[in-house]
C-alpha cells in the first residue's frame, strides 16, 4: 500500500504485504490535519487496509480463485455537537476532503446530540503479536498444491472434496485530534473441507493467525473418515436427546449470546439477561471470560474509538456478572468503558468480541463411553433465533450426525432440526472438553470446549 | 504519503482525482487495458468490472438519531481464464500501472488454478453488446435533503414512542448507487447504473418474560427496490406508525400460537422469504453442481428432476425475471455481470420444475446453449457468482377478502421473524411477528410466536389459492449471503398472500 510499492502484489502471486505502522500513522496525520481549517471541533480517522487470497475448490478442483487487496479511509467528525461518519477507498487529497466535507454535511443536518463525548485522548495498550510471516508468504502455487493433495485423497477414498483454503494479512488503525493512535495487524489462515461419501457427508476446519498450526490433509483424512462412517444415516423419532456437542457445533451456538452481554442491549431491554444479572441463570460449570489477548483469540486490542480493550469476567460459575462498555454506555451507567465499543455513530454501543469458555478435562472420547444414548453432533447449520428473551434457537445439524449407544459411536442418523433454548442448554451440560480455537460458518471464531449435553431438543427430522 | 497528493507510487498524478461523469472515458480505458494486458499475459478469455459504490446510511432509536454515515468505492476487478483454469483479482488502484498489475496477478492466479484443475472449463457462447442502462429513478434519494430523511424517521419514531409498552423503537433509511463499467474479451462494453432504495421501522416491546416485536413493511430493514426516493414516501411511515407500536404491546396478551397440522395463509412479505429459501436457493445450479457444498451447501434438485419434478400444485407458476419489466426489484437489470442480457426462465411452470438459474460456465451442462444470466457480484473486488434474480410466484385471482372468507378454520401469519433450511433446501421452520387465527371466514384474534414448518416439495404442493396481482408486491431481499469470501446480494421476490393446506404449525414453540 505504500508509497514504496507495497499495495500490489506481483505477478506471480506472491503477497505485495501491508504499509508500515509509520507510514498508518502518517496517513491518519495527514487526514487530520485537512480537517484543520473546516468546522470540525474534533476528528477521528479509522484506516482499513487487506491483502487477503483465497482458493475454493469443488469436485475435486480448484474453481474460484481470487485475490483481494483495498484500503479505506474512514472520517468521523464532531462539529457543534454533532457526529458522523464518512469513508472512502480514493485517497487523493480531494476525496479524502470530500469525505471529511460528507463527515460535516451529514453531522450538520442532524439535532444535537446531549449525551455526545468528545473524543479520548491518549491511550496505552498492551501489546500483542498476532503476525506470522509463514503465513504472509503462502502463494496461490501453496493453496493449489494443499488443495491437490486434498482432492486426491477424496479421489482415492471414491469421495469428493469441497472447500476453501484461504491465507491473507490486515490492518486497522486508529487517530484522532486528541492525540491518540493505535494501531493492530494480523495474519490469518483457513483451511476448510466438506468431502462426500454418495448421499453422506462431513466437514472439518480450522483456523489460525499461523497457518502451520494446522494440516490440510489431516484436515482433510478426518473428514473423509467421518463422511466414510456418515454414510445410511437410520432415521430417529425426533425428541430429546443427550448430545456430545464438537466445538465448532458448540461455538456457532453460543456465538448467538455475544451480543445480550452489551450494556446497550441490556438497556434497550432486548437482551436474554434483562432482569437476570447477578442471579443464577446457567449451570455452575459455566464461566465465559471475554479476553482479546489469549492466546488462542485474533482481533484488535482497541475497540472502535481507540479504547484498550479489557478482560471481562461475563459469567461466574453460571451467574451473568458483567457487561461490557462503550464510552457511552459507561458514562450512562457510571461505569468504567471495558473496551468493546464499535466505530461511531451507531445504535448497538458494544459487544464482546472475544469470547472464551471455560473449559473442561473431558476427551470427545470420554464423553461418548459415558453415554448411553445419545447423538454425537459434527456441526450446526442456519441457526436463527426464534425467542429472544428465552434465547430458543432453531437450526439444523449438518454433515455427519452419529447415534452413541452404550459408549460406542453405533452409526449415522438423519439431520435434525432443533429448537432449543441456550439458557436451558447452558444449565444441562453434563461434561467439558478442554477449549479450544473453534471455527464454524455461523459466529466468528471463539475459544469454546466440546460440550455433553443432556435433554436437547430436536423437532423434526429431514430427508437425508 | 499514501497517494495523499493525487499521485501514485511512482510520482504519476492520479488520474481519478476530480472524478466525475467526464471520467467515463477513463473507466474504459482501464478496463480495456486491463484486458489487453491479461490476453499478453496468457488469458483465452477475461472481464472486467469497474464500479463506483456509493451508500448512505441512516438509522435512528428510540428519538435519536443512530447511524449517520456515508461510504463510497471505486476499484476494478478482473476474472481470467489461463489454461484452462479461473483467476480473479482486484485492486484500488486505478492507473494503468496499478490495472497491470492486477490483470497479471488475475493470470497467475488462474495458472496457479490450473495446477489442481479437472478439466478446462467450457463457456457457452454469448455476444458481444455495446450499451448503457439506467434504473428508473424518480427523485434521486442523495439530492434529497439529510434533513427532510432524518426528520420523517424521527417522526416515525416519536408516533411509535406514544404508544404504552413500547419499551425499543428504531427506523433505517439505506440508499446506494452503483455504476458499473463491465467489459469482456468477446467486446461487450456496458454501463449500468443501479439506484436502490430502502427503509422501515419497528417497535419493541418487553414486559415480564417476553420480548414481542413488529416491523413495517418488513423485517430486517423494511423494503427494499430499485427506486428512488419516491419509494419512501409510498410507504406511508407516519401513517402505520401508531397501528405497529400498538401491535407489538398488544401481543404480550395476545395468545399462544397453537401446534397443529391445519390451514396457513402467508402474507406476502413471508412468502417472499419462503419462496427465496425453498425455491431460490435450490434452483442455483452452482449449488446443484457441488460447487457451493462447502458452505451455503447443495440442492435437493438434482439434473434427474429438471422436467420430472413435480414441485407445487397446479396454480404454482415461479419464474426468475430480471428484467426491468418485471418490476423494480433488487433482482433487476439489463445485463448480469458476465454480459448477458437479463431474462426471465420459467422456474415452476404449472407446478412442474422447468428451470435453473445457470451461467456461461455451467449452462452446457443442462443441455442449455446459453447462460440465463444470473452472474452477480457484490463489488469490483467479488467474483461474479450464480444468484437470484427476482425470483417470483406470479399472482392468481383471489382478493384477501374472499380468500380469508373461504377458509373455515385456519390462520394467517405476517413478517418474518426468524427463517432456517437445511443445507439441500427440504427441511425448514419459518416464525412471524404476528398470527390470527381464522374462524368461519373471519379474521379473529391475535396470536403470538406463530411458526409453521415443513418440506419444500410436500408445501407447495399444498397450496391451493393465490391473492390477485392487486395484493401482488415485488419484495426485496436486501441480506442474502452466499460465497466465499462472503458475498451480500439484494434479490426480488413477487408474491401475493398465499393459502397452503395440512401445515406443521407452532413447531417452533412446542415442547419447549
Amino acid at each position: 500500500m505504500t508509497a514504496k510499492r507495497k499495495r500490489q502484489g506481483g505477478a506471480t502471486g506472491a503477497s505485495g504485504g501491508l504499509s508500515s505502522k509509520r507510514e498508518l500513522r502518517e496517513l491518519i496525520e495527514t487526514v487530520l490535519s485537512l480537517t484543520k481549517g473546516t468546522d470540525a471541533d474534533e476528528a477521528e480517522i479509522h484506516i482499513e487496509e487487506v491483502d487477503d487470497w483465497l482458493t475454493r475448490f469443488a469436485n475435486n478442483a480448484v474453481h474460484q480463485n481470487v485475490a483481494e487487496r483495498g484500503v479505506t479511509v474512514s472520517v468521523r467528525t464532531i462539529a457543534d455537537g454533532r457526529t458522523a461518519r464518512a469513508t472512502t477507498n480514493r485517497l487523493d487529497q480531494d476525496s479524502l476532503r470530500g469525505a471529511i466535507e460528507a463527515s460535516l454535511s451529514l453531522a450538520h443536518s442532524q439535532p444535537k446530540d446531549p449525551y455526545l463525548l468528545p473524543v479520548p485522548g491518549k491511550q496505552k495498550y498492551r501489546a500483542v503479536n498476532r503476525f506470522v510471516n509463514s503465513t504472509a508468504r503462502i502463494t496461490p502455487e501453496n493453496r493449489a498444491r494443499a488443495v491437490k493433495r486434498a482432492s486426491d485423497l477424496a479421489i482415492r477414498n471414491g469421495q469428493v472434496a469441497a472447500g476453501i483454503f484461504s491465507t491473507g494479512q490486515s490492518q486497522t488503525g486508529i487517530g484522532n485530534s486528541r492525540g491518540l493512535f493505535a494501531a493492530y495487524r494480523e495474519t490469518h489462515a483457513e483451511f476448510s473441507i466438506t468431502m462426500t461419501d454418495g448421499s453422506a457427508t462431513s466437514w472439518a476446519k480450522a483456523n489460525s493467525a499461523d497457518v502451520r498450526t494446522f494440516d490440510p490433509q489431516s484436515l482433510a483424512q478426518l473428514a473423509s473418515d467421518k463422511a466414510r462412517r456418515a454414510v445410511d444415516p437410520q432415521e430417529l423419532e425426533p425428541g430429546r436427546y443427550t448430545v456430545i456437542l464438537e466445538p465448532a457445533a458448540v461455538l456457532d451456538l453460543v456465538g448467538f449470546l455475544f451480543y445480550d452481554f452489551a450494556a446497550t442491549a441490556v438497556a434497550d431491554k432486548r437482551s436474554c439477561l434483562n432482569d437476570r444479572m447477578g442471579k443464577p441463570l446457567f449451570g455452575k460449570n459455566i464461566s465465559i471470560l471475554d479476553d482479546a489477548y489469549h492466546p488462542l483469540q485474533l482481533g484488535a486490542n482497541f475497540d472502535g474509538e481507540g479504547i484498550p480493550r479489557r478482560r471481562v469476567q461475563l459469567v461466574q460459575a453460571g451467574v451473568p456478572r458483567r457487561l461490557v462498555y462503550s464510552r457511552r454506555s459507561a458514562k450512562a451507567a457510571r461505569k468504567s468503558p471495558t473496551g468493546h465499543g464499535f466505530a461511531l455513530p451507531n445504535e448497538y454501543g458494544e459487544a464482546p468480541m472475544n469470547l472464551v469458555f471455560s473449559g473442561g478435562n473431558a476427551s470427545l472420547d470420554e464423553m461418548i463411553r459415558s453415554t448411553d444414548r445419545g447423538l454425537l453432533v459434527t456441526r450446526l447449520w442456519y441457526i436463527r433465533e426464534v425467542d429472544p428473551y428465552e434465547k430458543v434457537m432453531t437450526g439444523m445439524t449438518r454433515d455427519g450426525l452419529y447415534r452413541v449407544e452404550k459408549g460406542k459411536v453405533t452409526s449415522a442418523v438423519r439431520n435434525f432440526r432443533f429448537n432449543q433454548s441456550l439458557i436451558e442448554m447452558l444449565r444441562n451440560v453434563e461434561m467439558l472438553g478442554p477449549a479450544v480455537r473453534a471455527t464454524g460458518e455461523e459466529a466468528f471464531e471463539m475459544v469454546v470446549p466440546a460440550m455433553k449435553v443432556r435433554d436437547f431438543h430436536f423437532s423434526e427430522v429431514t430427508k437425508f | 504519503m499514501l497517494f495523499l497528493k493525487g499521485h501514485d507510487e511512482r510520482g504519476v498524478p492520479l488520474l481519478i482525482v476530480g472524478w466525475s461523469g467526464g471520467s467515463r472515458n477513463l473507466m474504459w480505458d482501464l478496463a480495456a487495458h486491463s484486458l489487453d494486458v491479461a490476453r499478453l499475459r496468457g488469458a483465452s478469455c477475461a472481464d472486467v468490472r469497474v464500479m463506483h459504490l456509493r451508500q448512505r446510511d441512516l438509522t435512528t432509536k428510540n428519538g435519536e438519531v443512530g447511524t449517520l454515515a456515508q461510504s463510497e468505492s471505486i476499484g476494478l476487478g478482473i476474472r481470467v481464464l489461463a489454461n484452462g483454469a479461473w483467476g480473479f483479482a482486484s485492486t484500488d488502484i486505478l492507473t494503468r500501472d496499478g490495472v497491470s498489475r492486477c490483470a497479471a496477478q488475475a493470470v497467475a492466479i488462474a495458472k496457479a488454478s490450473a495446477l489442481a484443475k479437472r478439466g478446462d472449463v467450457v463457456m457457452a457462447p454469448e455476444e458481444a453488446y455495446v450499451d448503457s442502462w439506467q434504473s428508473p429513478c424518480q427523485k434521486d434519494p442523495f439530492e434529497i435533503p439529510l434533513e427532510t430523511q432524518l426528520a420523517l424517521l424521527l417522526a416515525a419514531d416519536a408516533e411509535m414512542r406514544r404508544i404504552k409498552g413500547v419499551t425499543l423503537t428504531e427506523t433505517d433509511m439505506q440508499f446506494r448507487k452503483i455504476d458499473s463499467w463491465f467489459a469482456s474479451s468477446i467486446g461487450s462494453r456496458i454501463h449500468q447504473r443501479k439506484v436502490i432504495s430502502g427503509c422501515g421501522m419497528a417497535a419493541t416491546s418487553f414486559q415480564g418474560q417476553e420480548i414481542q416485536k413488529r416491523s413495517y413493511p418488513n423485517s430486517f430493514g423494511g423494503q427494499h427496490a430499485l427506486q428512488g426516493y419516491e419509494l419512501i414516501e409510498s410507504l406511508e411511515l407516519l401513517k402505520h406508525a401508531p397501528a405497529l407500536a400498538e401491535e407489538a404491546a398488544a401481543l404480550h396478551s395476545a395468545a399462544q400460537c397453537p401446534a397443529k397440522t391445519g390451514t396457513l395463509i402467508l402474507g406476502g412479505s413471508q412468502l417472499g422469504l419462503q419462496i427465496h429459501e425453498s425455491i431460490g436457493h435450490p434452483i442455483e445450479l452452482d449449488r446443484v453442481l457441488g460447487q457451493e457444498a462447502n458452505f451455503a451447501g447443495t440442492s435437493f434438485l438434482t439434473l434427474d428432476q429438471l422436467n420430472n419434478l413435480r414441485y407445487g400444485s397446479n396454480i404454482v407458476n415461479v419464474v426468475a425475471d430480471a428484467r426491468p419489466e418485471h418490476g423494480r426489484g433488487l433482482g433487476s437489470f439489463a445485463y448480469d455481470d458476465e454480459g448477458v442480457p437479463a431474462q426471465c426462465t420459467d422456474i415452476i411452470k404449472e407446478g412442474q420444475f422447468r428451470g435453473y438459474l445457470s451461467n456461461r460456465e455451467t449452462a452446457h451442462l443442462i443441455g442449455l446453449n446459453r447462460s440465463s444470466g444470473t452472474m452477480r457480484t457484490e463489488s469490483w473486488n467479488r467474483l461474479p457468482i450464480i444468484r437470484m434474480t427476482n425470483v417470483s410466484l406470479l399472482p392468481s385471482t383471489w382478493s384477501l377478502d374472499d380468500l380469508i372468507a373461504d377458509t373455515d378454520d385456519g390462520m394467517l401469519m405476517d413478517t418474518n421473524r426468524s427463517w432456517s433450511i437445511d443445507d439441500r433446501r427440504y427441511q425448514f421452520q419459518f416464525s412471524t411477528e404476528i398470527g390470527w387465527e381464522i374462524k368461519g371466514g373471519k379474521k379473529t384474534r391475535m396470536l403470538k410466536n406463530p411458526s409453521y414448518s415443513g418440506i419444500t416439495t410436500e408445501f407447495w404442493n399444498s397450496c391451493d389459492a393465490i391473492c390477485s396481482r392487486e395484493h401482488w408486491t415485488l419484495w426485496g431481499t436486501p441480506n442474502c449471503g452466499k460465497g466465499q469470501p462472503m458475498q451480500t446480494m439484494g434479490t426480488g421476490h413477487g408474491a401475493a398472500p398465499s393459502r397452503f393446506r395440512n401445515v406443521r404449525i407452532g413447531t417452533a414453540f412446542s415442547n419447549q
